[in-house]
This record gives C-alpha cells, structure tokens and sequence, in this order.
C-alpha cells in the first residue's frame, strides 16, 4: 500500500523536518538553562533528532515513498521541494553522519562553551543538506545550499580562540561567499535563457535556447562551478585542506561527508533533471565532459597531494578531494542513452559507504586529538599498543578507502568503476583505478605507523571518551556491513537514480 | 551449510580471541582452531562430489544463494568443494592449528591480537580454497594478505617494515593484474555470462564464447587476460623471476607465519592456475605450454642453486619452496592426468613438509636465537627429537619413498613425461629432475653441518629438548607426511576425479 494515499502529502518531508525541529528544540533546552555544562542532553537530543530521522527516511525508502513503484515522485510547493527515492536516500547518509557527529562532539565539546549552539548549527546544516536533496527548483537549490553554508562557516571558526579554527572559517566563508555569488549569477543566467527555475521547466525549455546557447552555457559552466566548491574539487578544492584541518575534528567529519554529499546530491539532480544530455549536448554545451576532466583533475591532484603529507589530518583533507574526484564519475561516465542510471546509483551508494568510513576517519582523529597525540604519521607510532580496538577500527576505514576487499569501500568503488566501464568511459575507470591502488600508499602509511612501528615516546591516553569511541566503533561497523549489505544499498540507489532519467 | 559453519566459526574464533587476554590467547586460539580441524575431517569423511566443480562435476556442500546484483551481473554466495578444493582445506585447517601451536614458545607479546590475526587468515584461506563465485573467491583472496602484512610487519624480525611491505606491495599489483585480466574476460563474453559464477564463466569460454571487446579479437583478450592472469598468480606462487618478496618475507617473518605463508599461501597461486588459467583456458594454456614449462625449470633449478649458496637455514628452506613450487607448475602445464593431478597432490605434501622445514627450523632457533648454518654443529647432540624429524622431513623433501614428497614428485614426473600437449616435454621434464639432486646437495650440506659433528654454538643459550609443545606439532606433520606417503590415495583418488575432466579438450588430447 503506497503511503501517501493514506498520509498528507506534506509528511513526505518529515525526516527534513525532524532534523530542523531537533534544532529548535535544543534552542529551548539551552534557553531554559543557559549555563549548563553537562552536555549529556544536549549530545542526546541530537543524536535522537537525528537517527529519529534516519529511521523515518529509511522507512520511507524501504516502503517506497516517491519512488517509481509508487506514484513517483511526491512534489510540494509547485514542484520547488521534491521527495523521492535520491532525496531519501541522501538524507540517510546525512543523518546518518550527523548522527555519528553528535556522538562524538559530546567528548570533544566537553568544558567548552555554547554547546547548544553547536549542536544546533550542525542540526540546521543537516536540514539544509537534507533540503538540498529534495530541491525540485534552483531556488530552493540556492537557499538551502546557503542554510546549509552558513552554520558550517560558523562551525569551522567554533574554536573562536584557535588561530587555525578561526583562519579555516574565514577562508571557508571567503572562498563560499564568491562561489554563491558564481552561482547565483548562474542561476539568474539560466533563469534569463529558459524563464524558469523549476528544474523541469528549466529542461523543458533549455532546448530552445536558440541564439542565447552562449549565455546558456556559461550559467551551466558557473552552475558547476558553485557545486565544484561545495564537493571540494578542482578547481575550488583550496578551502577544503584548511578548513578540515582548522575545524574542530567532527566538524571536519560532517563537511568532508555529509556536506560533500550534499553537493552531489544536488548536482546529480540538477545536472540530470534540468539540463538533459539529449537536449543540451547538441546544443554544444558537453557538461558530462567538463565534469570528466574535473573528475580525473581532481582525483590525480587529491591523491598526489594526499601522499605527500606529513600531518594525518591535512592527508585525509586532501584524500577527501581524490574521493570526490571519484564521485564524479557519478555524472561524468553520463551520456545519452546510455546506463545514466546505474552510474549515478553507483556515486551515490559510494558516497553512503564513504559517509561511514570517511566519518569514521576523522572521528577517529577526533580521539587522537582529544587524547593529545600529535597529529603528524610519527606522532601516531606505536598508537596500537595502548588502544588496539580504536586502531583497528582506524585501519579498516584506512584500507576501505583504498578499496580493499573485506570491506564496504572496495564494492563501492568496483561499482562505480564498473558502471564507468559500462557507460563506455574505460578510461575514466582506469584512471579511478590507478588512483586507487596510488592511495594504498598513505592509508597504508597511518596503519603502518598505527601497528607496525614503534611507539617514539610514551602515550599518556587517559579515559578512553566514550562518546566518540562509539561513533568510531558504529561507523566501523558499518564500513564493514555495507559489504555483504551492498546489494540491497545499490539497487536502492541505482532504481532512485533511474527515475531521474525517466 | 557446513562451509560457512566452518568459515564462520573461525571468523568467530578470531574475534574472541582478539579480544581475550595475552595470557590465554595461545591456549584459547589452539582450543577454538580444533573446530575447523573437526569440521574440515567431517567433511572429508563425507565428501561424495564426482567430477570437476567447474566443468559441471557434482559439488560436496554446495550453496549458492544470490548475493547483489551489479550491471547486469549477480554475484552469488557459492561454494562448494570438489576434489582440488577439498584437499587443501583439510591443508589449511591442520596448518593453521599445528602453526598456532608452535607460536606458543616464540610469540611473546601481543599475543591475542597474533592468534586473532592467524585465526582470521584461516578462515579467509578457507574461504579463498572454498569459494566458486568470482567475486566471493576474490574477497577472501585479497583479505588474506592484511593479517599476512601485520603478521610480518609486527612480530616480525629487524627487516619486517621492509618485508611486509614488500609482500603487500608485490602481491596487491599483481592482484590487481589478476583482477582486470578476469574481468576483461567478464566483459569480452558478453551476454553469455549473467553472473560472476566460476563454473558458468568456466563452461561460456571453454566453449568458446569469447567475443571481442573495444575493437580486440578474442584471442588475443584470450591471450592477453590469460597472462595478466598467470603472472597475477605467478607472484603468489612464486616462480622465477617473481619470487624475490619470498625470502625477504620468510626470513623477517616468525616461523609460525613462515608455515603458512610456504604451507598454504603459497598454495593460493597455484590452485588458482589450476582453477582460473589451466581449467578455463586449456587451449592458450596449451599455447603458452613451452613458455610455462620453462619458467618451471628455471624456477626448480634457479631455486635450488639459491637454495644452495644461503648460509640461513630458513633462507635455505624459503628458496626451496620456489623450487618445489616449480614441480607443481610442471605438472599443471604437463595436462595428464598424472600431471596435473600430481601437481595438486604436490601442493598439498610441499605444503606438510615445507610446514614441517620450517617449524623445525623456529624450534631450533628458539632454542639457539640464531639460524646460521656456520654458527652451529652437532645439534644432534643436544636435541635429539627435532633433528631425527628435521631429518625426516629433509628425506621428504628430498622424496625419499613412502613420504609424501615421493608421492607428489612421483605423480608429476610419470605425468609430465607422458605429456603430449607440450613439444619436448620428456627434455623439460629431465632437466627439471636435476633439481632434485641439487636439493639432496644443500639439505644433507646444511644438516650435515648443522646437526651432526661435534656440538658447537656460538651463543650463550643453553640448549635442550624441545618443549612438549614444540615437537607435538612437528611429530603430527610427520606423521601426516608418512601416511599420505603410503597411502596417497587419501586424497590421490579425489584428486584425480577432479582433475580427469579437464584434460579433454578440443578432442585433441587423450
């Protein structure tokens, strides 16, 4: 039985909703008791605001909500908001995230000020995330692309008395500002071709763009340009490094994760709902090439540039900028007629595995921190004598992101490389391919240094955080049950991705 | 279901004894490993599949639920054992148990995370010998090299970053290799194949459904996937010129490692030529068949006379795998019956004694700290029990009758000398014959030097009789070697029902 026959329409975006009500409601806890420090409630409301709506977007993917089996998908406000199989499917990885991020802040915010307002921004940035997902119109686009921007500037420069937080925000927020205003004026450049921001109108009329091809293709090229910035590629990748390295750890965790995934989310749907290769490739505007190069650009320069770092952080950094370079072939392995469908299901089941094991890295940094080791590969000797459990959760995000075999981030990978080859693009997958065995080289650096050498001084580790212990152990659980549930994860994103190209 | 009771139990073993403490993780691992023992016999006892798992032959324990489709693809959960497979699980399953064992005296910190790490690879190795869906069997295969690495690179000795690197390095790349010449072949056979099964993609190109793929004729995808394949798993066997990751690995890595790594990694390689090159492509096999049996020769020759000039006992025993590991690729390349059923049989007694080699080469460094050929003699003297079986073992080795090097060596000679597939086979087969008196030569120098004579040590250990614990491991593995020695249909008779299949092809061969 379809639910929405039964439901009003609006319910469709309950899980967006839970995150944003969640946010409300730690404003009120915090106002009724402004000073606390015991950040046990608040961590809780955050972590049950968001898998509350992990479990309602997943309820709803599983039952088929806005999905091709059960009416399509559900439109609200004029088609500005839509839900259905990808906006659900996104908002799981978001939520997901965010409910790893919650865990973990709980140790790390201990002793710090205006938690409440942390747990909050982070709340709102998911909502915005979430409502990314669900965009059906460039200006809904915009604005939760900005409600989702905003509190991440803030949360980078949260560590108002660290030179680095503060220096990564201003950069983040610098670098954003220019790319919202490329992309608003790529939006009003569109807006000027077709007469419309509905994406689907968008595509309905693109193809008579007549003599206004030229300003046609810029507003795309800027368009991409603003989704480049929020996914970190190439070109707009510089904030990326800095900011993951200056934010507090877990924030690092949300951007590099569930932010990047946002902007997928978003660029999937308005790449593949409003500008139809069938109708605007003709036209000579080749946006599936543009994001090729931006692809193979931008996978070679984070690998290179990840190999050669001496600090574990900025080496995750850069390693987040090859992965979004693997993303990418989620729309540059796109053509007309051809499998669009399982490639862009295929980035989107790599981005939820990568949700899991890239989050799990940084929280796993996050506890380094917190225990006050350093930060560098020495600095990270020996580290498995004192705290084997952790560490070996580490080494399996580690050698999942370097797509090895036992774990979720191989089959994501052989997914996204094979639904490449289909497409015809053997050569997009070949270099995915090399750059892949070429990130073996630094993961394996930290569990190498992690196991094998030895320890360089003593550890002084203390009470192991709970909190993110948790997180690190959930995310590492899911890096490795994301194998044998791979199947189930695939079609999901794969049927969701077709009905874009329906 | 018994496979993935067998499997699943030791996946479970090594988490609880990751978890245990160092004091019991030895004892507890040993205990729990005695499951899969159990089990791998049961299956024995009970084995009934005819024919060859991959060419449409009745498979023992059999499952095959589907697991995720891909592109058009499924992947399935298949296994199932036949006449090769089964063989080299009981392999595994004993090694694993005797190795853990063994492990008690010289492993002396982080313990729970050693035995965790060995249970682990055990079950990944069952999985990898068990495994008859592409993708399942290359999950398990590639899961085996992470403890493999830790196990170097941690308890290893002063050389072990370099090693275990070098290990994980060599056979990543030529995985990789493996992976894309497999895959290729996937996609060259179009729509004739709808799954990753190993027996459908066996059948689809033995009957020649290869296509082209990007403009490249079939054969030379056929040609080209089948050595990016051989050399993928030439690097694990390993032969000549591949082989240099083996010493280093050996020589750093403990002994309880060193037998698995000779005893069942090694095997990892050639049953997957048996089963993905020499099973699925018999023809480009056939063309390549001089090649190959060069390289073997090289390798059993090469080897040896390496074998002959180290001064390392453990050195001396890791080159004579490369040797020995080239009787078996003789014997695969031979394709009669006796040959490629020898060769099978071969993997299975190098495994025993080279097992054997290298346990009694840590017990003896556990006694001395040194395994230098010049810096002992006359250890006869002071550990009476280790040398007579070292001694035995070094006549398996050698393939004195009744033992089961005999047996395996026997069966590839007979064979491959018999082969009509392969232009001057008998000429082949000859020069690699040699090699066995080149191997006679260095074992009876090394034990010559080392065990016999006066005794004399230049360290300050005192040296006694092995530990009880020390030598029950040594004496079961002899006594292993002795009864498939006289009795090698045990296994032989499986073995060769398995392998009879795949010798008719094209109706060329008899």
């Amino acid at each position: 039985m379809p639910i929405q026959t039964q439901l009003p329409t609006w319910t469709a975006v309950t899980p967006t909703l839970l995150l944003a009500l969640t946010a409300l409601v730690l404003f009120l806890v915090d106002s009724i008791d402004p000073d606390s420090t015991r950040p046990t409630a608040l961590a809780g409301i955050s972590a049950l605001g968001s898998v509350s709506a992990l479990v309602v977007a997943g309820w709803f993917l599983l039952a088929g909500t806005g999905q091709t089996g059960s009416g399509g998908a559900i439109e609200l406000y004029g088609g500005s908001i839509v839900v259905d199989g990808m906006s659900l499917f996104f908002t799981v990885i978001f939520a997901s995230v965010a409910a790893m991020v919650s865990l973990a802040s709980y140790d790390y915010l201990r002793d710090r000020t205006y938690q409440a307002e942390f747990y909050s921004l982070v709340m709102l940035a998911a909502t915005g995330m979430s409502l990314m997902a669900s965009s059906g119109s460039l200006v809904t686009v915009f604005v939760s692309l900005e409600l989702a921007s905003l509190p991440s500037y803030a949360l980078v420069a949260f560590l108002k008395k660290n030179r680095g937080s503060v220096e990564a925000g201003l950069k983040y927020f610098l670098v954003g500002a220019v790319s919202s205003a490329v992309f608003a004026f790529g939006i009003s450049l569109i807006y000027a071709v077709t007469g419309s921001l509905l994406l689907s109108e968008v595509a309905a009329a693109i193809g008579d763009a007549g003599d206004l091809v030229g300003v046609a293709g810029i507003g795309i090229v800027m368009i991409a340009g603003g989704f480049a910035f929020k996914t970190a590629s190439v070109p707009f990748h510089f904030w990326a490094p800095e900011a993951y390295e200056g934010a507090p750890a877990p924030i690092s965790a949300f951007l590099s994760s569930a932010s990047k995934a946002a902007g997928f989310a978003v660029a999937f749907r308005v790449f593949a709902v409003a500008f139809p290769i069938d109708a605007v490739v003709p036209m000579g505007v080749d946006w599936p090439l543009l994001f090729a190069v931006l692809a193979v650009v931008t996978m070679t320069l984070g690998n290179f540039a990840a190999a050669t770092q001496e600090n574990v952080k900025r080496m995750l950094a850069y390693s987040s900028v090859g992965h979004a370079g693997y993303a990418l072939i989620g729309l540059a392995a796109l053509s007309g007629g051809g499998p669009n469908g399982s490639v862009m299901g295929a980035s989107m089941a790599h981005l939820l595995v990568y949700g899991f094991m890239n989050t799990g890295a940084f929280l796993f940094i996050a506890m380094v921190e917190h225990w006050g080791v350093g930060r560098t590969f020495e600095d990270y000797n020996g580290l498995a004598t004192q705290a084997p459990v952790a560490c070996l959760a580490m080494t399996v995000f580690m050698f999942s992101l370097a797509g090895l075999p036992p774990f979720g981030g191989f089959l994501s990978k052989y997914a996204l490389f094979y639904g490449a080859i289909q497409g015809g693009f053997w050569w997009l997958a070949a270099v995915g391919a090399i750059n892949s065995a070429l990130s073996l080289f630094y993961y394996s650096r930290v569990v190498k240094a992690m196991w094998i050498e030895d320890p360089s001084g003593t550890f002084d580790l203390g009470a192991t955080p709970l909190g993110i212990y948790v997180a690190v152990l959930v995310a590492a659980v899911g890096t490795l049950v994301l194998l044998p549930a791979f199947g189930p994860v695939v079609e999901t994103a794969q049927s969701a991705a077709t009905a874009l190209f329906a | 279901m018994i496979i993935e009771a067998l499997i699943a139990v030791t996946f479970i073993a090594a988490f609880v004894v990751m978890l245990a403490p160092d004091e019991v993780a030895g004892r507890l691992a040993a205990a729990l490993s005695l499951l899969p023992v159990v089990g791998s016999l049961y299956m024995w006892s009970r084995f009934d599949a005819t024919g060859n798992a991959l060419m449409g032959g009745d498979i023992a324990f059999e499952t095959m639920v589907p697991w995720l489709e891909l592109g058009g693809y499924t992947l399935n959960w298949h296994v199932g054992v036949d006449g090769i497979g089964l063989p080299l699980v009981v392999l595994t399953t004993l090694l694993s148990t005797l190795a853990i064992v063994s492990a008690w005296t010289p492993i002396d910190e982080r313990q729970s995370q050693f035995y965790g790490l060995m249970l682990f690879m055990e079950a990944n190795l069952l999985g990898v010998f068990t495994a008859l869906d592409f993708f399942v069997w290359f999950v398990f295969w590639e899961a085996v090299l992470l403890p493999m690495y830790f196990l170097i690179g941690v308890w290893g000795g002063p050389r072990r970053k370099y090693a275990a690197i070098k290990f994980f390095v060599y056979t990543n790349i030529a995985s990789l290799a493996m992976f894309i010449g497999f895959i290729a072949l996937v996609f060259g056979l179009g729509d004739s194949v709808s799954s990753l099964d190993m027996p459908a993609i066996a059948a689809a190109l033995r009957a020649g459904e290869l296509g082209s793929l990007y403009g490249i004729p079939a054969a030379t995808l056929q040609s080209v996937a089948f050595i990016a394949m051989f050399l993928g798993f030439a690097v694990k066997v390993p032969i000549v010129p591949f082989h240099t990751w083996l010493p280093d690995a050996h020589v750093e890595a403990p002994s309880p490692v060193s037998v698995m790594l000779a005893g069942v990694l090694l095997k990892m390689g050639t049953y997957a030529l048996l089963r993905f090159n020499f099973t699925m492509m018999p023809e480009t096999a056939t063309a390549f068949a001089v090649p190959i049996a060069l390289i073997a020769v090289i390798s059993v020759i090469y080897g040896a006379m390496l074998a002959l000039a180290q001064q390392d006992l453990k050195r001396i025993v890791a080159y004579s795998s490369v040797s020995s590991m080239g009787y078996v690729i003789l014997g695969l390349v031979a394709y009669t019956t006796y040959g490629v059923g020898g060769a099978t049989f071969q993997m299975i007694a190098h495994g025993l004694i080279s097992g054997l080699m290298f346990m009694a080469v840590g017990v003896i460094y556990n006694a001395t700290h040194t395994r230098m050929v010049g810096d002992m003699s006359g250890m006869a003297d002071r550990m009476p029990v280790t040398t007579g079986i070292l001694v035995a073992g070094a006549f398996g080795y050698m393939g004195l009758p009744l033992m089961a090097g005999f047996a395996g060596e026997f069966f590839i000679f007979k064979g491959a000398f018999a082969s009509t597939v392969t232009a001057g086979m008998p000429l082949y087969t000859a020069a690699a014959m040699f090699g066995i008196v080149i191997v006679a030569g260095y074992l009876l120098f090394a034990m010559q030097r080392t065990l016999f004579g006066a005794f004399r040590l230049e360290t300050d250990y005192e040296v006694g009789p092995a530990a009880l614990h020390e030598t029950v491991p040594l004496a079961v593995l002899l006594v292993t070697i002795i009864v498939l020695g006289v009795a090698p249909d045990l296994f032989f008779g499986m073995i060769q029902d398995a392998v009879n299949p795949l010798l008719d092809f094209g109706g060329e061969l008899s």
